[in-house]
């Protein structure tokens, strides 16, 4: 299936969703960037230039690993896991990180600015500028400051400017309306990297694109190692990107079930979690570029979010992954904060891997159905990022003494420096 | 009368037209309502009245600030539109509502527009709705005599602008500069070049916006537009000195008799 073989006059739309809600001012910068990645995406070399570049800078391709610990003491399926965590900087963004500075570099422009949310997107921008040798800013929200600092050090280490958002709930959402602001005024010399597939149109494509190399490699990896495909494959589900980018390995293969997994934060209830699809408090909405799912009340404003996972805490979901979703091929469920910190341990203690807050959420899900499924099965979870960026966030679920005692000495140090 | 005839009717009298704007709810409807009052006193042409919005991200500081509090005040869109009605029906400015297309979407494309026209609005400013995505709402909007009022930029090319003033009604909403609300504009040849660009496009009258905040502003688009468009400057005057602050901005603009 082609997802972007768009019917005329509906470029940039996947059934209902999706489209390009942007002012004016950005119209002919839009169109500029739409023509750009068109040209690359029809160019073999393009492709190749960035297979390269991900396999020289960012270790690709990356492995695929077999759980046996964990799927042993699951009693089911055998669990296996795309180790997007082994990319540079710790993650899939990378992926979409590096092909949009081949991109700007394209389109001649010498500064990007970007919004983070965990800090893995920022810091992947951060790097790429540093690389390519553009002036970089990142426009992060003063609440996910504050939860990812060691992301905000990297950041300011590797020469970017990160820019604290102070406005509306001062998360992810609030991040992204600033650096449109940034780009309404600087698009002459200024691409805007944005870190998922959301936004308006080219950005869900382009940015599935580059991601969809993380499913090419699976797909073949997983039948190198099992000599067949999986039954599922299980992704979180933030803005959608590093889902999309492992689904788009397995959308033609009918028998492979597709499973993207939200923040269930507190629970079901609005206002308490990030969940667009697995739970019923979403609805369809234009805000951010885009039409797609959001948490919104009835007059339209969207509503506060809440995740442990900062880069899943957010309003709006991948247009894409909508679709999917409603002609039942992707499945949507949720983990709740709880389910996740219990399930991180689990696989830190039986596997020594120390997944991202953000994909222990599809641990979660694969972890919980695995027992149901038979031992000759085989699942696939795609580990988005690693989980030592959230070491605050994690000693803080975990309630490690040890952890806050050492923190407050180092504090009480500063204190006399 | 449809907007455009009671535009011609205005211009007849003075130069420039001057459109004023205020965010609904923000400080408080009884805030808005003096505001009204006084810039009524002065003679405006045209009011927007803004139905704020969570994510306002073609607004400056300013701005957010209003939308942001108002929501945080309780401000309903239902609210919005019983306040409309009431200015409407007591001022003789004619009524502009600006905001965001997630308001009209959430309510559904029709129920806005009649909204709008039992309120008895003369049109919309939606500065994130592109033309292209808007065919629908226009047509429904043309059906009752309003008004989809038209964006032109710095960045539109003289091809855009032709496909721009295809659809335009009512008058043009001419961005002064790139960026968004708030910050001051330099009235410059470039300015003047960008009207006289968007000027061969339509035969609409041309409101310029975005930095609008001085009497030499005022003069200039006096010499090279029809309508001035005052928002951040006016409320960051009510801001600063509540009714007298208003006043003494607006007088000190030196606006047409």
């Amino acid at each position: 299936m082609d997802l972007f073989d768009f019917a005329p006059g509906r470029e940039g739309y996947y059934g209902r969703y999706g489209g390009a809600f942007l002012p004016e001012i950005l119209h002919s910068t839009i169109e500029e960037l739409r023509e750009g990645f068109r040209a690359a995406k029809r160019d073999p070399a393009f492709w190749q230039e960035y297979r390269q570049l991900m396999r020289e800078y960012s270790g690709r391709p990356t492995p695929v690993t077999h759980l046996a610990n964990l799927s042993r003491q699951l009693g089911g399926a055998q669990i296996y896991v795309k180790r997007e965590d082994l990319n540079h900087t710790g993650s899939h963004k990378i992926n979409n990180v590096m092909g949009q500075g081949l991109l700007c570099r394209r389109l001649g422009k010498r500064r990007v600015i970007a919004e983070t949310g965990a800090g893995q997107h920022g810091f992947a921008t951060a790097t790429m500028a540093a690389k390519f040798g553009f002036r970089c800013r990142i426009y992060m929200g003063a609440v996910d400051i504050a939860r990812q600092r060691p992301n905000v050090f990297w950041m300011e280490n590797l020469g970017a400017e990160v820019v604290s958002v102070e406005d509306g709930q001062r998360t992810l959402k609030d991040a992204i309306n600033e650096a449109m602001r940034d780009w309404s005024t600087n698009m002459a010399d200024t691409h805007y990297v944005l870190g998922t597939a959301c936004g308006a149109h080219p950005f869900p494509e382009m940015v599935s694109w580059f991601q969809s190399i993380i499913g090419l490699e699976a797909r073949e990896q997983i039948l190198a190692a099992t000599g067949r495909l999986p039954d599922r494959v299980y992704a979180c589900v933030g803005g959608g990107s590093n889902a999309i980018g492992i689904f788009q390995g397995f959308l033609d293969d009918a028998g492979v079930e597709l499973v993207g997994c939200e923040a269930g934060g507190f629970g079901p209830g609005k206002g308490l979690h990030a969940a667009r699809l697995a739970y019923h408090d979403a609805s369809v909405g234009v805000a951010q570029g885009f039409k797609t799912y959001f948490l919104q009340d009835e007059q339209g404003n969207m509503l506060e979010t809440h995740s442990v996972a900062a880069g899943l805490d957010y309003i709006g979901v991948n247009p894409i992954l909508v679709w999917l979703w409603e002609q039942g091929r992707v499945r949507f469920e949720a983990a709740t904060d709880a389910e996740v910190a219990e399930t991180l341990r689990l696989v830190m203690r039986t596997e020594g891997l120390i997944p991202a807050l953000e994909s222990t959420h599809a641990f979660v899900r694969a972890v919980r159905e695995a027992p149901s499924l038979g031992r000759d099965a085989v699942i696939l979870i795609n580990q988005s990022g690693r989980g030592d960026k959230d070491i605050f966030t994690v000693a803080d679920a975990l309630g490690d003494a040890n952890w806050k005692r050492f923190i407050g000495a180092k504090a009480a140090q500063y204190a006399v420096e | 009368m449809r907007l455009n005839e009671y535009l011609e009717r205005r211009r007849a009298t003075r130069r420039p037209l001057v459109m004023t704007h205020v965010v609904c709810g923000y400080p408080s409807f009884e805030d808005n309502w003096r505001e009204l009052e006084i810039m009524a006193g002065f003679g405006v042409d045209l009011v927007e009245l803004q139905f704020p919005f969570s994510e306002p991200s073609a607004d400056g500081p300013l701005f957010v600030k209003a939308n942001q509090e108002s929501l945080a005040r309780g401000t309903t869109v239902a609210q919005c539109f019983e306040f409309m009605a009431r200015v409407c029906a007591h001022f003789p400015f004619r009524v502009l509502m600006m905001g965001y297309y997630n308001t009209a979407f959430r309510m559904g494309d029709e129920a806005f527009v009649d909204r709008l026209a039992q309120a008895g609005a003369a049109g919309f400013i939606l500065p994130d709705l592109p033309i292209e995505e808007a065919a629908g709402l226009r047509e429904l909007a043309l059906a009752r005599e309003l008004a989809p009022v038209v964006l032109m930029t710095p960045t539109s090319s003289d091809a855009r602008l032709a496909q721009l003033a295809a659809v335009a009604h009512g008058f043009v909403y001419v961005v002064a500069r790139k960026g968004v609300t708030g910050s001051s504009t330099a009235m410059n040849e470039d300015v003047a070049a960008l009207l006289a660009r968007c000027r061969r496009a339509t035969v609409l009258p041309l409101a310029l916006g975005f930095g609008v905040a001085t009497r030499e502003d005022i003069a200039f688009i006096a010499e090279h537009a029809d309508i001035a468009i005052i928002g951040t400057a006016a409320l960051r005057a009510w801001a600063s000195g509540r009714e007298d602050g208003l006043r003494d901005f607006l007088a000190s603009l030196a606006l047409p008799a």
